[in-house]
């Protein structure tokens, strides 16, 4: 009641005494409106907005380094301290680019592909929870933008529609190269998301919930779910990589059979659009592994509400943040690692793990889990 | 039959086990040797800042050698241009005026003396070919530029500084390679 108050403009004050049924009837729909919780989400978007681009182009730099440094080089280091420049000049360099739009092309689509690409990738990091609540002047501020009860569903919803920006981009520059990337690529990620949806099945069993909130609550709790679910983690993160269309799974844009792939007729910011959608898909879905397997916001080894009672409830929250953005710097770096460690599967080899082991062995993880599951709750029935 | 070294090894061809097949194992043996890779000392001389040493033998621009009192030693002969296998050298030989023993030893020396860098193969024949010790190739290579010109390198560029004058120049100029005569 106190917040609805606090939400209720001057203009709404004045006729509160004049007409009280009035006033409920208003009183209503600003309970439904809240402007302060309008701003707030606004604000925590915008947040999350920039973090995930501000992580995105420093994975660009930290790919390059990492890359470097597995190959006994040193990496961009010329462009401020340590290259620590580096994304700006290349961001730079792709803007002042000549934007070409193919004459035979698609105009309309060719522009909406990598619009498709960017804003699927930015659109799941809505219902990842970045940390407990925070206090601010009397108001309980989640960091999370919308704890949906579905949140899991809409992941996927989201992650799916990913592929349009591909398979629309290919299609839409007319050009055989792109036409087969762009084929590759759908077929790719919808081999891949069965056997990913199937792993969290199995793991939506354990948690009882799709919302990611809960789950992050329940492993703060317990046990984080990597110890219920290393298969399950396994193949989630097989799948992670083929989504994100990422070595060994980078079929899509096989630069030594497609030319270019999917952007070979992009330029300027357009290609840009694309490559850093790779790099916010990467972002996304370290934080999704982080949130589904390993905890989410949660500490390793310390009590967390014992922690917030001694430091404050806010300094618990940030902290939680950098306990997260730990865990997802892990995962970038291991996405590279593993970039350039292991080599290109071939397209029939790729289709194989696909659909006959990884399918199978998540079928498998899911029937275990859902009969242990059922025994845990019933008791062995013979 | 035997090698010719030990290090020969023999293809395996049996088929994949069961361990094998899951490729995980392997993975995680490759994973950790880029990890050895990441944490090791980087091979990379950060150039501009950082130069490699060359060694004594190393056939860099070409240099023309004066005397101990500061005269220039070719007598423009032309066996240099005639050894070259590239054609890289072209010279004209002009007459040594009565005053001008300060800066040429012999009666006749190169008027003109050019080297296009674009040609040279920075073979040394030159430099053998030389009967007045006058050319050698330093430890220095050309560097680059903009146009084809500024690689047709003419007396200026090649003359080493005056040892009389210059001697601090000179002697940096001089490198390992110089006939010490």
């Amino acid at each position: 009641m106190e917040t609805t108050l606090q939400g209720l403009s001057s203009r709404v004050k004045s006729k509160k005494e004049n007409n009280f049924q009035k006033f409920e009837y208003i009183n209503m729909i600003y309970l439904a409106i809240d402007l302060a919780f309008i701003l707030e989400k606004l604000v925590l978007i915008a947040v999350i907005i920039v973090i995930s681009l501000l992580v995105a182009l420093y994975s660009t730099y930290g790919e390059r380094k990492v890359a470097g440094y597995i190959q006994d080089r040193l990496g961009p280091n010329r462009a401020g301290p340590g290259g620590i420049f580096q994304p700006f000049a290349d961001g730079i360099k792709l803007f002042m680019k000549e934007d070409v739009i193919p004459n035979s092309s698609n105009k309309f689509l060719f522009i909406l592909g990598p619009a498709i690409a960017m804003t699927m990738a930015m659109l799941t990091s809505a219902v990842i929870p970045w940390g407990n609540e925070i206090t601010i002047g009397g108001r309980t501020i989640s960091l999370q933008i919308a704890d949906i009860n579905i949140g899991i569903l809409y992941v996927f919803g989201v992650v799916s529609m990913g592929v349009y920006g591909i398979m629309i981009g290919g299609w839409a520059s007319n050009n055989k190269f792109s036409l087969l990337a762009a084929l590759r690529g759908a077929s790719q990620m919808i081999s891949y998301e069965l056997a990913m949806g199937l792993s969290i099945i199995a793991l939506l069993m354990i948690t009882g919930s799709l919302s990611l909130k809960t789950i992050v609550e329940q492993q703060s709790a317990g046990w984080w779910n990597i110890l219920y679910q290393p298969l399950g983690f396994l193949i989630f993160l097989i799948c992670a990589f083929a989504e994100c269309n990422r070595t060994p799974f980078d079929l899509p844009e096989a630069e030594s059979e497609l030319n270019q792939g999917y952007h070979q007729e992009y330029s300027s910011m357009k290609l840009g659009f694309y490559l850093f959608a790779e790099y916010v898909n990467m972002f996304i879905s370290s934080a999704l592994m982080s949130t589904l397997y390993f905890g989410g916001y949660d500490i390793p080894f310390v009590n967390d509400a014992n922690l917030g009672q001694s430091i404050g409830h806010n300094w618990l929250a940030v902290l939680q943040a950098v306990s997260l953005f730990a865990k997802v710097g892990f995962f970038l770096f291991f996405f590279m690692w593993v970039r350039w460690t292991i080599p290109r599967f071939r397209y029939d080899q790729l289709m194989k793990l696909g659909w006959k082991s990884l399918i199978p062995l998540a079928l498998i993880n899911m029937v275990i889990t859902g009969l242990i599951v059922l025994i845990k709750e019933n008791g062995w029935p013979f | 039959m035997q090698t010719l070294t030990n290090r020969a090894k023999p293809v395996d061809r049996h088929p994949m086990t069961r361990m094998e097949k899951l490729y995980l194992p392997a993975i995680a043996k490759g994973m950790g040797i880029t990890l050895k890779h990441f944490f090791k000392k980087k091979v990379t001389i950060q150039y501009p800042e950082e130069k490699r040493p060359f060694s004594p033998v190393f056939r860099g621009l070409h240099v023309l050698n004066r005397d101990e009192d500061g005269r220039e030693r070719c007598t423009a002969c032309g066996l240099c241009a005639v050894a070259c296998p590239a054609e890289a050298i072209t010279m004209e030989a002009a007459e040594r005026e009565p005053g001008e023993e300060n800066l040429y030893r012999e009666e006749k020396y190169a008027a003109k003396y050019e080297i296009n860098m674009l040609r040279c193969i920075f073979c040394g024949l030159c430099e053998e070919a030389c009967p007045k010790d006058a050319i050698y190739l330093s430890e220095t290579f050309a560097p680059a530029n903009f146009k084809r010109e500024g690689f047709i390198y003419g007396k200026n560029d090649l003359l080493i500084p005056d040892p009389v004058k210059e001697p601090e120049l000179y002697q940096k100029a001089l490198g390992s390679r110089a006939k010490k005569s």
